[in-house]
């Protein structure tokens, strides 16, 4: 027996024993975990889950063992992924502190931060957020002006982040802040880590397009940093901040595929049948059937395409910027058609006159069009590939 | 099934690179346009391919062949379609090799099979009737006299049907046209009385054929494989076909885009290279996705055949249909880049263009494949 076949047996044992009846079913967004401080559990199971699941360090496979993480390489990770796969088993976990954060303080961390951070990330015992953007700082991430003052000790943080994601839940902020206002902007930023209860930090959520949304601004009002926890070191926090950018748009562009992400999970097809009807089995309308078809080609190439950047073993890189582009823009395209084939369905606003499925998709729609702007907007993207992928001129 | 080549197969495809690059550059392809050579392939390179094995890739070993599979044979495509390289591959090596080996008898497999391994045989399949390919709308005939079979009828567009050695004829030998019942599929040598092969000329100077069939009179052993049930092994057929061409198109495209960005960074207008203008930079981006779509669709496709997968059909049309529409951006992008120097003669851009519509059209168009993988899922 293969190293690998006994490994697949002692998951399949273990997981047969601590994966809970109820983590077994669809998830519901309710019962969604994401950790903390905070975090109030609707089912008690999802608790159990995580803590045995945390224990295990298998919320992070592929992070070694000493920092609480699983330990488990490539092709492991792989069968982990499987068994959980096979018998429907619930994410035991949601973290920006797992997709993003982790991976940059274990590659530019000191051994005391990876110590003191990584294990509560895998364990949901902190819940982190991100503080990149500023009102007055998007697409120019680098002109960024929240600035931290070096005051000995600490640092004294004062300015202000917008779409900072569950800033009003999450314990603690990664957050990218000036420090050398005179250096170049790129040279002057560093990358810091900040306690959301400190002294001065406030938050006040932001309303969308789709209404409400987890998006929120952050204030930082005289906010004291240990100087601890400045990650690298001092004015060289962006190169961290790419990193970590393309840790997470590796992440969104998984949302291009279907049912991933925003919204309803709702089959394009599916809803065409419904609301254009069927001939022979067949989308009644041949027009909707064409734009369809074309659609989810389109989506099948996208999707062979992650997977033969896996079996290729590409790691975060500039190609991140085609999954983050492709990805967002075919999500958007994929709600557009839905609205479109629903018809006057597709339109509800509120529950008078639709159904909560209904509801769900017109919401979804809207809130796919932050797809491409979020994390850096579909023309970044375009001009990474322009620049670091074909090396065309600047 | 992973979307990777094997070390056989990357060694396959570094050897063809080499061979497009010192034996067949776009100038070989130039001096046979304006050569009188009539069937537009050299014979001497031809002979260099089949050397290297590449006419019995698909050839079982028992045969003389290496059965080293679509991913190889593949390839090879891809590389020489770099290069615009013309050679009867596609025609003898896939389709002919696969037609035989699929339909025919152990007898015709003997007969055919080695001779084209050697190099002595080349062949061309003879499917569309009109002017949109459309597989099962045959209305050439085939009756049986008691003696032998009588063929009637026309074929189009036969891809290097002007120079093969042995024609592959479809017919129809019962049912109405657009069945796939009632195909029969026999094979014919040039020379017969009975085939009026007209060379045609098209904008990719390359060897296509039209075929009047009269009163073509053939032996019984000419009948490959059983009477009226080649239908579905044909499409089979077909779809290596379509995957093998996928290949060459998505090497057109990626030496059509190379090129193409490298002149963004030579070419200087108002003092500064065209390639620092953004508004160029994001159609070469798009242009660049394409492409990474299409390479997966193509190896998810010929390793799908390979592996004998039932998602052969759905996946050989999304490769051609994947590879059609990001060989027609690409091409009609390249020209626009260019420029001027892009719609002269002199330049080797507009070859590009024009192999690339033709190519579009060999054994189904977009359309046809949007059409077919619609159907084949249940949209």
């Amino acid at each position: 027996m293969s190293d690998l076949t006994a490994f697949r047996e002692e998951v399949r044992d273990w997981l047969e024993e601590n994966c809970p009846p109820s983590m077994r079913t669809p998830m519901v967004p309710e019962e969604e975990v994401w950790g903390g401080r905070n975090a109030e559990y609707v089912n008690p199971e999802s608790k159990l889950w995580l803590d045995r699941m945390g224990e295990k360090g298998w919320t992070a496979p592929k992070i070694p063992k000493e920092y609480g993480g699983g330990g488990l390489d490539r092709d492991q990770t792989k069968v982990l992924h499987q068994e959980l796969f096979r018998i429907n088993a619930r994410q035991p976990l949601n973290s920006f502190g797992i997709w993003m954060l982790a991976p940059c303080i274990i590659e530019f961390g000191s051994e005391e931060q990876k110590l003191e951070h990584i294990p509560k990330i895998i364990k949901g015992e902190i819940r982190w957020c991100q503080g990149y953007s500023e009102p007055g700082s998007g697409s120019d991430l680098a002109s960024l002006s929240t600035k931290a003052e070096d005051m000995g000790d600490h640092y004294l943080v004062n300015g202000q982040k917008v779409w900072t994601s569950y800033a009003d839940k999450a314990d603690w902020i990664f957050a990218l802040v000036r420090t050398g206002p005179k250096e170049p902007k790129h040279n002057g930023i560093s990358f810091l880590l900040i306690d959301m209860a400190t002294e001065g930090v406030s938050t006040k959520p932001i309303t969308l397009i789709s209404g409400k949304s987890p998006f929120c601004e952050t204030f930082f009002d005289n906010v004291k940093a240990p100087k601890e926890n400045l990650v690298g070191v001092e004015n060289s926090g962006w190169t961290i901040a790419k990193k970590l950018l393309q840790h997470e748009r590796n992440f969104i562009s998984n949302f291009g595929l279907a049912g991933g992400g925003t919204g309803s999970g709702a089959d394009v097809v599916n809803i065409a049948k419904k609301y254009l009807g069927e001939v022979n089995g067949q989308i009644a309308n041949l027009t909707h059937r064409e734009n369809i078809t074309l659609h989810k080609m389109k989506e099948h190439a996208f999707g062979l395409t992650l997977q033969r950047s896996g079996d290729e073993g590409a790691k975060a890189s500039a190609a991140s910027s085609m999954f983050k582009y492709y990805g967002t823009e075919h999500n958007k395209d994929r709600y557009e058609l839905m609205i479109a084939a629903m018809g006057n369905k597709g339109l509800g606003w509120t529950n008078e006159g639709f159904s909560d499925d209904e509801q769900a998709i017109t919401k979804a729609w809207l809130r796919t069009k932050a797809n491409s702007i979020e994390g850096g907007t579909s023309e970044v993207q375009l001009n990474v590939i322009s620049r670091r992928v074909l090396d065309l001129p600047n | 099934m992973k979307l990777i080549l094997s070390e056989e197969q990357q060694f396959l495809k570094d050897t063809a690179k080499s061979f497009a690059r010192d034996k067949t550059p776009v100038t070989h392809f130039r001096e046979l346009r304006d050569s009188e050579n009539a069937q537009c392939w050299d014979e001497t390179v031809w002979k260099e391919m089949v050397e290297l094995g590449w006419s019995g890739i698909l050839v079982p070993e028992k045969f003389g062949g290496s059965d080293f599979g679509m991913a190889g044979i593949s390839v090879i495509m891809q590389e020489l379609g770099k290069t615009l390289t013309p050679s009867p591959i596609l025609s003898t090596s896939v389709l002919g090799v696969s037609s035989i080996n699929m339909l025919g008898s152990d007898k015709q497999k003997d007969d055919y099979l080695p001779k084209i391994v050697a190099g002595e045989l080349t062949i061309a399949l003879a499917i569309d009737e009109g002017n949109h390919h459309d597989p099962f709308a045959i209305a050439t005939t085939a009756i049986f006299d008691g003696d032998k079979w009588i063929l009637n009828g026309k074929k189009v567009f036969v891809v290097d049907g002007a120079s093969a050695d042995i024609l592959l004829l479809v017919t129809r030998t019962s049912g109405k046209s657009g069945e796939s019942n009632g195909i029969s599929v026999f094979a014919a040598n040039k020379d017969n009385t009975g085939l009026n092969i007209t060379k045609i000329s098209t904008a990719d100077s390359r060897n296509y054929a039209n075929i009047e069939i009269s009163d073509l009179k053939l032996e019984q052993s000419a009948l490959l494989g059983e009477q009226d049930l080649a239908g579905e092994t044909l499409e089979k057929i077909l779809d290596l076909g379509r995957i093998a061409i996928s290949a060459e198109m998505l090497g057109n495209t990626e030496e059509a885009f190379e090129v193409t960005v490298n002149y963004l960074k030579e070419r200087k207008q108002f003092g500064v290279q065209i390639g620092s203008f953004q508004a160029l930079q994001h159609r070469a981006a798009k242009m660049f996705c394409e492409i990474e779509l299409t390479k997966s669709a193509v190896i998810a496709a010929m390793h799908a055949a390979d592996e004998n997968s039932n998602e052969l059909e759905r996946l050989a049309s999304l490769a051609k249909f994947q590879a059609g529409e990001t060989l027609h951006l690409v091409s009609n992008e390249a020209i626009q880049m260019h420029g001027g120097i892009g719609v002269t003669d002199e330049y080797d851009i507009g070859f590009y263009l024009k192999r690339a519509r033709v190519a579009e059209q060999i054994f189904g168009t977009s359309e046809f494949h949007q059409a077919r993988y619609a159907d084949i899922s249940g949209f």
